[in-house]
């Protein structure tokens, strides 16, 4: 991170709006998923598009989940960027946090929407998406998708830290649990460990309750600078923090089991927020886990727990201890694209004391975590703060 | 201009070649040959880079996220990124991420990345993609439009009209040739603009082969700073002084109002004092997809009146030796990597600003460049650089 300005004005997040997460939303087409959310935080800000309102847009999608080349072009007045200003962030909706909060401190505006959106439930098969990500002369021609990719990482990760398959199907148990708390949620019919270790072997060791399902939805946020934002709202929550960082693409020269680009990533985070401690830093932590196995190791790449120490701090109790995805996480369901969005989503919710039966009390200060890429190749991190 | 906290400036740029085919490198390789010349070009190396930007368009080669594969050519491992997409604009919006990622303070030195490599897919189907598979797929002709062609006939008269857009496209053509990186070189003459169009083949109405941009394969990398690492470096440097992006609803437009072109020209000028773009701007990178949308365009990015932008044609005001000379390096007519196009116009501006154009450095100062990016359903995104230090100014 940059130490250029001593005083870097501060961002809020004055207002989040998701959809129900659904496996298929066939009646309703992308514009239509994202006037729902954009809708809901005009009405929530009494803002609305242009001078003195939403001074400019970022958004999320990706152009091959929506075999649409420029897939935002879909979206410029559903955004209200006619003649206005839009600009897409082609990767995890944590991205996008990561660049709006940066159009606002830079003093280029002082109110940007962002949305996201994305409808899993297009594509024939999303493996056939993913694996268009490997290059077309090593990788694609054995066959490698994401699915696979995090195979190869689960494999690696679950040798050296310990995390046995009878853990992981516990995480998938608690996630479901809390999504009945979770009114957005897509996956909240309870299931027991022994029907979890039932489900089909998709990639050993993934099973399919291991994985993310396929979600259609939507996201909206309102950021603002802090001149506005006291106007807009009066719980904002501030970004206080942001990291991000690539890890190298040939799955063959990472550390699969290990957390090099979260690492830094998080360590960048951590020294914007003032964080030393990242153990006892946070009220409420929500970990982009679109496989089981990666939310003890994500954890440990975090910081929440010491490195090959995430199979100990499952026994011990840590997503419990440290309030982990109680808004059932991505194994609960929201769509790829919007993993890390939903994650921040979740947090400003949870600082905002507005989530119902799985608030955290006197949450102050929550970590919210995205990943893009094949296994995780770019690592996002994203800290929330409710303090004046 | 724009209240910003901290100034940022262009210190270096590289581009691969451009051709029609680039068969002996890979993506990365060739995404790799820009850096390395734009890591040069600033008196870096990789690890002075805090923060990678990249950008195209994913459907045109079929890569999903291809900022992954990328990292082996970009030298992204262990560093910060942002990947953004919006269309032709892609490469120009690349630009003003750069400068809120580093006006922001978040990051110090940054390197933007646009790409694309056209042969590797199908760009005319990859565009017509574009529309609603609805309302507009169907009427979709991708880029290829003859709308503005038979609109300057009936205004202007054809002769006029066929022959100002021919000798625009002849300008470029000779820019082009000063250009090593330009993809199409093809020597026209100016006796002969008449007959080189006519001896074009029709694309669509008054649209011919000669008049439009080629599909490229190319890559532009970027660096920028801030303000204290270019006095840290004593780097020679091009200013940004200020961005502006308009985009517009996507097929249907209802209403006739003014193009986004104008529109981003109305705001970026008066925001930064200039009256009088022809005479304030000394050098003007535009994303002229084709001979007859750079004539228009011409006139509205200069804000012109009646035939004015005709007659900045005719009187060679556009040339390498005029008052705003236009596409120094050929422009997009004479290479159109797509991802990379906007980019490389701002890539140009600076190299115009910073006196390292070589062949085709415009013979005057170079103090105020502008550069354009068009993308998606006529969107615009307008930048605008200075040999000068931009005074910051206090929020209003």
């Amino acid at each position: 991170m940059a130490n250029g300005v001593s005083s870097r004005p501060r961002v809020a997040i004055c207002a989040v709006a998701q959809t129900k997460f659904e496996a298929a939303k066939p009646n309703v087409r992308i514009q239509g998923m994202l006037w729902e959310v954009i809708d809901a935080v005009r009405r929530q800000t009494g803002l609305d598009f242009g001078k003195g309102g939403i001074e400019s847009a970022v958004t999320v999608s990706d152009d091959v989940f929506d075999a649409r080349t420029i897939s935002d072009g879909a979206v410029t007045d559903v955004v209200g960027a006619h003649y206005g200003s839009e600009e897409k962030v082609a990767a995890d909706g944590a991205q996008g946090v990561y660049y709006a909060t940066s159009v606002i401190v830079s003093g280029h505006h002082d109110v940007v929407l962002l949305a996201g959106h994305c409808k899993e439930s297009q594509a024939a098969s999303r493996n056939m998406v993913t694996h268009l990500a490997f290059d077309p002369f090593y990788t694609r021609p054995i066959g490698l998708d994401y699915l696979a990719a995090a195979a190869l990482q689960a494999q690696a990760y679950l040798a050296r830290s310990g995390v046995t398959e009878n853990q992981l199907a516990g995480l998938v148990v608690r996630a479901r649990q809390w999504a009945r708390q979770n009114p957005v949620a897509q996956e909240n019919a309870t299931m027991g460990r022994d029907q979890v270790l039932a489900s089909a072997m998709l990639a050993d060791p993934i099973r399919e309750a291991f994985m993310y399902p396929v979600s259609d939805g939507a996201i909206a946020m309102i950021l603002a600078s802090e001149e506005r934002a006291h106007a807009i709202t009066d719980r904002p929550v501030w970004v206080t923090g942001l990291g991000n960082c690539h890890d190298s693409f040939f799955l063959g020269e990472r550390d699969l089991a290990g957390n090099f680009a979260l690492e830094r990533a998080a360590a960048r985070a951590y020294a914007m927020a003032g964080i030393d401690d990242p153990r006892e830093a946070f009220d409420v932590v929500e970990i982009a886990d679109a496989y089981a196995h990666q939310l003890p190791q994500y954890a440990e790449g975090l910081g929440l727990c010491a490195p090959g120490q995430g199979g100990k701090w499952l026994a011990e109790g840590g997503p419990d201890r440290q309030c982990v995805n109680r808004s059932g996480g991505m194994l609960a369901g929201n769509p790829l694209m919007l993993g890390g969005m939903a994650r921040v989503a979740e947090a400003v919710v949870q600082l905002r004391g507005e989530a119902g039966h799985r608030q955290v009390s006197d949450a102050k200060r929550a970590l919210a975590h995205g990943a893009t890429g094949p296994a995780g190749q770019l690592q996002t991190v994203v800290v929330l703060e409710t303090r004046e | 201009m724009r209240c910003k906290h901290r100034n940022v400036a262009i210190i270096g740029s590289g581009m691969s070649k451009f051709s029609s085919h680039r068969e002996e490198v890979n993506q990365p390789e060739m995404i790799h040959e820009a850096v390395v010349e734009a890591l040069d070009d600033a008196h870096l190396t990789i690890d002075d880079i805090d923060c990678v930007l990249h950008g195209n368009m994913e459907l045109f080669e079929m890569v999903h996220q291809p900022d992954m594969w990328h990292v082996l050519g970009s030298g992204a491992w262990g560093k910060s990124g942002v990947r953004l997409t919006t269309g032709g604009t892609t490469g120009a919006t690349l630009a003003c991420a750069a400068d809120n990622l580093i006006a922001a303070g978040l990051h110090d030195v940054v390197l933007a990345i646009g790409f694309e490599k056209l042969q590797e897919g199908h760009t005319t189907g990859g565009i017509t993609n574009m529309a609603d598979p609805l309302w507009g797929r169907s009427l979709q002709t991708g880029a290829l439009t003859g709308t503005t062609a038979q609109q300057l006939i009936d205004r202007f008269g054809g002769d006029r009209a066929r022959y100002a857009a021919m000798k625009l496209r002849t300008i470029m053509d000779e820019n082009a040739m000063r250009n090593r990186k330009a993809h199409r070189r093809l020597r026209l003459d100016r006796k002969y603009i008449k007959e080189a169009a006519e001896n074009s083949p029709p694309l669509v109405g008054e649209l011919r082969m000669i008049h439009m941009c080629s599909q490229s394969d190319g890559a532009c990398a970027v660096i920028f700073a801030s303000e204290d690492k270019v006095a840290e470096l004593g780097a020679n440097a091009a200013w940004i002084v200020d961005h502006e992006t308009v985009h517009r609803e996507e097929t249907l437009i209802l209403d006739s109002g003014k193009s986004t072109h104008r529109v981003a020209a109305e705001r970026l000028f008066a925001r930064n004092g200039i009256t009088d773009p022809v005479h304030d701007i000394d050098v003007f990178e535009m994303y002229d997809p084709s001979a007859w949308w750079g004539l228009d365009w011409l006139g509205e990015f200069m804000l012109c009146e009646g035939d004015e932008h005709l007659k900045m044609v005719e009187n060679d005001v556009i040339g390498m030796d005029g008052e705003i000379p236009l596409n120094p390096s050929g422009g997009v007519q004479g290479s159109n990597p797509i991802g990379a196009t906007a980019l490389v116009r701002v890539a140009e501006a600076a190299m115009q600003v910073r006196g390292t154009a070589g062949e085709h450095q415009v013979p005057k100062p170079v103090r105020r460049a502008l550069a354009s990016g068009f993308g998606g359903t006529l969107w615009t995104v307008l930048m605008l650089l200075s040999k000068e230090k931009p005074a910051l100014e206090a929020k209003v």
